[in-house]
């Protein structure tokens, strides 16, 4: 299928007050990226790695100090086309609690589509659908801080697919989450993909990229891996170098392996580890 | 403590009240606050007293809501009605110590305790009873004459929505920072004014840190989303002015009317 | 030095329709030198026991026994109890306020009415301890450390008042791995150099699992287990029915022995549990 977002040689400067001087720092540097439509990209990296930037410069919210952005073929500096840009591609913040913008859960879905100048009776029609696809239908007349912080992020992800992005990017959903609310939201990252949606999951859960079509490795403001995730993996050298870890079902592999024990090598995930040595006795 | 707070609180139900149109709720509160320092006798009161007790039966709030809303009011309450009590001059009816207590001063300390009440009570059933969204679209409805004038509506109307969603982030962001800190072994609670003023610093400092840092999250999940403006934009929930409206503007108008005249009668 | 909590609790909103028991009979005792994790869902009542702990909340019946005194009972100095338990919130980051970060970390110590030479001497200590370079950060503003030096920065800032408990409420919160492992470095750290009875509370099992001598299992407000962490996670089905897990190796070895690989599960190294995996293969092969 086309390229839904294509960055191209992007580089990204911005300035922070240093301690004589403000000083610039490049956030990414060079930085080359095509996104398939229907696809599920995960861009992993330690904080600071440049990740969120580039996540950031994929809609527009950053524009490139130079290199350029095209989603869907239009220019991210391009102000004619920027609402259409960020309509296309929607994001899901880090913070639950920075991102709703209404007290009201469905007062709070209907904001984008209200943006978009959207007739209510279908604002409405669509205010319903997706409560119902993240599963907060029951919710609807809530107050949103009283939430829990997962359910917080799936009204968020709720109001991004009211505005039907065919792309969303997700910039680190889960990392102000307990492990029930991540679970919870990688779940409906997963049936938002199968359901049509290209995905890009900016993530420091290296799990959490194992089930993605293609994982991005970030360091340095650089990308240093792309590829199939079995592929990414099996770089632990590299990963280690760029302060994150392999997944455990990787790591055990390679450890067995070095003792002797015969295991293919598209082994990322755990229940593929423990089926094939269930397989070996 | 902070938690308490219940400024600008909604409790969904599905009342009369709830229903009736953010504009008319907006002038009745205003029109009822006029009211209350129109009257200057306790018939009028009892009157709005009254008043204000239909609506709330009709808004079926729980009254655990409207106490709570009260509560953090209740020092200012206590200390005003006993400033009056004690310190307005005129026939004396009853004295101890070097404190004395006259009939004036008993009438205005009843007085102004119950206009602060009925004050409080109907403004925190204005938002208790109207979304946030409504209220605020309500209010840029109503300002949007002055949009010719130059003045920025929907900008304020939005400032307003934001804050009102907000206000309890920022509580329960003040509450841990003060939890913090004492952990820290700040002490809050003694010493002279000067004292206390600068023990707020600690609190004071993490709370401005942390509004910048939700105002510069909420702002790009904005942009995200596609807001620029109320040029262009529609709205989920169109209110529209219907007979129970008219009928409730109606019933606050000669309320305002009744107060009005009692004043000029008597 | 110990802490002994018998029959806390707490109620929330006592005598008002949404009454809620917070805390229910928590009973335990910890030691000297013991490295404490604290687990539980969200909502098990893990913050509001710790809160209870460091006197920022008062039990509604029950005691805390501080080194012989009842820090529950009314008319203790709360500058007492804080001098013995300190508190790190989650994302204490957020707390910090001064000018430079010497002076932020120095709160603490002054409040505790030290004289000038020894709060010096505490920042200094704290500040190396937690692993940031004393000279290179003291006159630096707090808000222009990176994030996890903010982190240490403020934690360093509790340590400093030399608790002889110290509870930090998830301390690992929000940060990426490689952060992760230096802020629960430090935890042990600190540990290691004080000898206090350090007290986290987490959701990473892998951290139970590599740094705690004891485990306080929490579930709806309720004390559910108390045990060394091979105790408490042998019980893999009952912890998953409170919304726990075990570690993730051991889950992947408990997958494996259901699967009718016969491993031992109690394994929280890795090439310890490819040395096992191994051997079982073996055995099976000669069978």
């Amino acid at each position: 299928m086309a390229d839904i977002i294509q960055a191209e040689n992007l580089i990204f400067d911005y300035s922070r007050p240093g301690s004589e001087e403000t000083e610039t720092v490049r956030a990414l540097d060079g930085v080359s990226l095509s996104i398939e439509e229907g696809s599920f990209t995960a861009i992993i990296g330690r904080n600071g790695s440049g990740k969120s930037t580039l996540a950031k410069n994929l809609n527009g919210l950053y524009l490139p100090s130079s290199g350029r952005v095209l989603v869907n073929g239009w220019d991210t500096a391009d102000d004619d086309r920027i609402w259409d840009i960020r309509q296309t591609c929607g994001m899901v913040f880090q913070n639950p609690d920075n991102q709703l913008v209404a007290s009201i859960v469905e007062d709070d879905v209907a904001f984008g589509p209200e943006n978009l100048g959207i007739p209510s009776a279908e604002i409405r029609a669509r205010v319903e659908r997706v409560l119902r696809q993240v599963g907060m239908a029951d919710y609807r007349e809530k107050t949103a801080h009283l939430l829990s912080g997962g359910q917080k992020q799936r009204v968020a992800i709720a109001g991004v697919i009211a505005m039907e992005p065919r792309c969303i990017l997700f910039d680190e959903p889960m990392a102000m989450l307990d492990p029930q609310g991540r679970a919870e939201i990688m779940e409906i990252i997963r049936a938002l993909h199968r359901a049509g949606h290209t995905v890009v999951l900016i993530t420091h859960f290296m799990d959490d990229a194992a089930g993605a079509d293609r994982v991005v490795l970030m360091d340095q403001s650089r990308i240093v891996l792309d590829g199939e995730p079995r592929e990414v993996f099996q770089e632990e050298e590299i990963i280690r170098a760029a302060m994150l870890e392999p997944p455990l079902a990787v790591r055990l592999a390679a450890r067995l392996r070095a003792r002797g024990v015969e295991l293919p090598p598209d082994i990322i995930t755990t229940e593929r580890l423990v089926d094939c040595l269930c397989r070996l006795r | 403590m902070l938690r308490d707070i219940t400024l600008g609180q909604y409790y969904p139900a599905k009342s009369r009240i709830h229903q009736l149109d953010a504009r008319v709720k907006i002038i009745g509160t205003l029109l009822y606050i006029v009211d209350l320092f129109v009257v200057q006798d306790f018939i009028g009161f009892a009157v709005l007293g009254a008043a204000l007790a239909a609506v709330l039966v009709l808004a079926r709030v729980p009254m655990g809501y409207i106490f709570r809303g009260l509560k953090p009011i209740l020092l200012i309450l206590i200390f005003t009605f006993f400033l009056n009590l004690f310190m307005v001059d005129g026939e004396v009816i009853w004295r101890i110590w070097i404190l004395k207590v006259t009939k004036e001063g008993l009438y205005l300390a009843l007085f102004m305790s119950i206009r602060l009440v009925l004050l409080i009570t109907a403004s925190s059933l204005l938002t208790l009873t109207t979304r946030p969204i409504s209220l605020t679209d309500g209010l840029e409805r109503l300002l949007s004459p002055l949009n010719r004038m130059g003045v920025p509506t929907h900008d304020i109307a939005m400032m307003m929505s934001i804050a009102l969603r907000f206000i309890p982030t920022l509580l329960a962001e003040a509450d841990k920072i003060m939890k913090a800190q004492q952990a820290r072994g700040a002490d809050f609670e003694s010493g002279n004014v000067f004292r206390r003023g600068r023990a707020l610093i600690p609190i004071l400092i993490p709370l401005f840190v942390g509004a910048f840092r939700i105002a510069g999250d909420l702002a790009m999940a904005m942009e995200a989303r596609c807001y620029r403006g109320g040029t262009g934009r529609t709205r989920m929930r169109q209110s529209v002015f219907g007979r129970v409206d008219y009928v409730a503007l109606g019933a606050c108008l000669v309320l305002f009317a009744a107060a009005i005249l009692l004043r000029v009668l008597y | 030095m110990s802490i002994e909590v018998r029959d806390l609790s707490h109620i929330y909103g006592q005598g008002t329709p949404d009454e809620q028991a917070a805390l229910q009979d928590i009973s335990f005792v910890l030691h000297g030198g013991e490295m404490v994790a604290l687990i539980g869902h969200t909502g098990s009542g893990k913050s509001t026991l710790v809160q209870h702990l460091n006197g920022l909340l008062k039990p509604n019946s029950g005691e805390i026994i501080v080194d012989g005194t009842d820090i529950a009972r009314p008319g203790v100095s709360m500058l007492d109890i804080r001098r013995h338990v300190g508190l790190v919130f989650q994302y204490p980051e957020y707390q910090l306020f001064e000018e430079t970060v010497a002076k932020d970390v120095a709160f603490g110590p002054k409040n505790l009415g030290l004289d000038a030479e020894e709060v010096d001497h505490r920042v200094r200590e704290a500040l190396t301890l937690v692993g940031l370079d004393y000279e290179a950060v003291k006159d630096r503003s707090p808000f222009d450390l990176s994030g996890g030096q903010k982190r240490k920065a403020a934690i360093a800032g509790v340590v400093a008042m030399r608790p002889d408990i110290l509870i930090l409420d998830e301390p690992t919160a929000g940060l990426d791995p490689g952060s992760h492992r230096e802020i629960m470095e430090m935890v042990k750290r600190i540990h290691d150099s004080t000898r206090n009875i350090t007290i986290f509370v987490t959701h990473d099992m892998n951290d139970v699992a590599a740094l705690a001598d004891k485990v306080l299992v929490m579930s709806r407000g309720r004390l559910l287990t108390v045990g060394s962490p091979t105790e408490v996670f042998s019980h893999r089905t009952q912890l998953s029915a409170v919304g726990l897990d075990v570690p993730p190796l051991m889950d992947l070895l408990g997958d494996l022995k259901e699967g009718g690989l016969p491993v031992r599960t109690e394994i929280f190294d890795l090439d310890e549990a490819a040395d096992e995996i191994c051997g079982a293969l073996k055995k099976q092969k000669e069978k």
